[in-house]
């Protein structure tokens, strides 16, 4: 019987050899695991940076929204424009971006209908609509949006992209140059404008009261995040952005309680979460994108029961003294 | 108009007239028409539901008018707004958010820095200041969530200071703290009215508030009574303010046969 199950999971899950699954992707196919780690890594990192604020603002499930709602900026975009530039991708995913929130908050103000209720009705319609368009488009001429790759992506293709050149340099894949610059481009904004996010997040009615226009930043924090969540989209498709928007900050809140260090903590994740996502991908042969969201959950439940065990054991280690006064 | 000596070349620190505020096309504030005097140390007194954080919100354009205008030293607020200091409703913030107790007061400089300028030595040695006299200094590098109610209000308050403001506006500045903290802040109040500032407080405890503040606003929608503590403080007054509440009357009277006591 036990002989079974484990030729049953010999099966299931491949033998971990440390050549097979860490060596040889660097050694025999370098290039390609170079674009993969770190078209995850910029993913991680830009969404995980804006997903910080989204966290503190409690608007985590507005990145849910506009992610599924960029779907119909898409299909618009490409029938206006009849081409899937970057210019054309940006353009609408900003303007459905800004749209959605919009929409949000409309509804919420204009009834009494709460905010969560409000974010729900407002994305599934417009991704609703996103959907028709897409229908009625392929009906009509010869438009194919592939619904699973916008829903799931795959990282794994991203190297098959003919690289981009310029002159003698090969700069590498158009979808990992993008997310690059668009993940420094954050970096960048939130280094400039650190104060200026930091009191509109923490305490927008002093921001307010200040003279801050708490609406521009708002709105400007969004436009980014639809800028970094249609970039993600080609290597973690809509679902998998998501979890890269909310993971990373709860395994850099639970290491940190400054900003600075949740932010840096943020980009740690990002680099172990793409890094051991991709070798565990290889090692079972599954989804890369799919592996490196599951890396990073598992790293965020490891720090997590490790801040737990290390304050249970400080709790008993506290009785045991207490309980030796008492005797003494 | 109710005007409480003012002078033709200084303009008041705050002026409102006609001020209407509604949430959902229904009123929360009827025609406030008001002159604070310079130096005057108010404690903004009425039920719950009074409207009197919505004043001070309104004062500041954090909530749009329905009608009316407010000045602020003769201009809008959006041009003083360098001389005014605010303290929140202490339940405004996330007291989890990752920020220390000196993060926070050096928001208070904040209105002084340009876009993406970042705070400076200076800014650093006023708040640390400010964190001193509030007597939370050594508490500076704390998590603001590690720190009592009485502690975070003194934070606020701290945070207010670094402002350097001339007007200060305070919603319930005395929430939720212990009546040592009450007493220290009170005596900072009382110090920056001393050096000549204006100032404006949310409060809800009747008898204290005689005592604490030399000019009073009594609210309940509309403007009730506005002036010198000693000639607000009546019985007819208080009762248009507070309505038929027994329990608050009850209060009033305890208040006022004391003061006949003492005399």
């Amino acid at each position: 019987m036990d002989k079974e199950n484990a030729e049953m999971n010999a099966e299931l899950i491949p033998r971990f050899t440390w050549e097979h699954v860490v060596m040889a992707p660097w050694r025999e196919n370098g290039s390609f695991t170079i674009w993969i780690v770190l078209m995850g890594f910029f993913v991680t990192a830009g969404c995980g940076l804006i997903g910080n604020y989204l966290l503190l603002r409690r608007m985590a499930l507005v990145g849910d929204a506009i992610s599924h709602s960029i779907l119909l900026g898409l299909v618009v975009g490409f029938l206006i424009f009849r081409e899937v530039t970057t210019p054309v991708m940006f353009g609408a995913a900003v303007l459905t971006g800004l749209l959605t929130v919009g929409i949000i908050e409309f509804v919420h103000r204009q009834s009494r209908i709460k905010v969560d209720a409000a974010i729900c009705i407002a994305f599934t319609l417009l991704f609703a609509l996103g959907v028709v368009i897409l229908s009625v488009a392929e009906i009509g001429g010869p438009v194919h949006i592939d619904a699973e790759c916008v829903l799931y992506g795959e990282i794994a293709f991203v190297p098959l992209e003919p690289l981009v050149q310029m002159g003698q340099f090969v700069l590498g894949p158009p979808s990992v140059l993008r997310m690059g610059l668009v993940t420094l481009g954050v970096i960048a904004l939130i280094a400039i404008f650190y104060k200026e996010l930091k009191i509109t997040t923490f305490d927008p009615g002093l921001a307010a009261a200040l003279g801050y226009r708490i609406g521009v930043w708002h709105y400007g924090l969004m436009g980014l995040l639809s800028l970094v969540i249609v970039s993600a989209f080609e290597a973690v498709g809509a679902i998998l952005a998501i979890a890269m928007l909310i993971v990373p900050p709860m395994f850099a809140a639970e290491l940190s309680d400054r900003l600075v260090g949740r932010l840096l903590w943020t980009v740690i994740h990002a680099v172990l979460s793409s890094l051991l996502g991709y070798h565990l991908a290889v090692w079972l042969q599954c989804s890369v994108a799919g592996a490196m969201v599951v890396m990073a959950a598992f790293l965020f439940v490891l720090i997590w029961w490790a801040k737990l065990t290390v304050r249970g054991l400080h709790r008993y280690l506290m009785s045991i003294k207490l309980n030796r006064a008492s005797e003494v | 108009m109710r005007q409480v000596g003012s002078s033709e070349t200084n303009p008041p620190p705050l002026e409102v007239h006609d001020l209407t505020v509604a949430y959902q096309k229904k009123p929360v504030l009827y025609g406030v028409d008001l002159i604070v005097p310079q130096g005057a140390m108010v404690g903004i007194v009425g039920p719950n539901g009074a409207g009197k954080s919505t004043l001070i919100k309104a004062v500041m354009g954090l909530l749009p008018l329905s009608s009316g205008w407010v000045k602020i030293f003769g201009r809008s607020y959006r041009e003083s707004c360098q001389r005014v200091g605010y303290v929140p409703q202490r339940e405004s913030v996330d007291w989890d958010f990752p920020i220390n107790v000196m993060e926070v007061v050096l928001m208070g400089r904040y209105g002084r820095l340009r876009l993406g300028q970042r705070p400076g030595k200076r800014d650093r040695e006023v708040a640390a200041e400010c964190l001193d006299k509030v007597k939370m200094l050594p508490f500076a590098k704390r998590q603001i969530g590690n720190l009592s109610g009485g502690q975070q209000q003194r934070v606020f308050l701290a945070r207010a200071l670094a402002q350097e403001s001339d007007l200060y506006l305070m919603d319930e500045p005395f929430l939720g703290v212990d009546a040592a903290t009450e007493a220290a802040i009170v005596e900072i109040l009382r110090e920056l009215r001393r050096q000549g500032k204006t100032l404006m407080v949310v409060h809800h405890d009747l008898p204290s508030a005689r005592e604490y503040f030399d000019h009073l606003l009594l609210l309940n929608m509309r403007l009730v009574a506005f002036g010198r503590t000693e000639e607000i403080f009546t019985p007819e007054n208080l009762q248009t303010t507070y309505g038929g509440r027994l329990t608050i009357l009850s209060e009033v009277v305890r208040v006022l046969s004391t003061q006949s006591e003492n005399r």
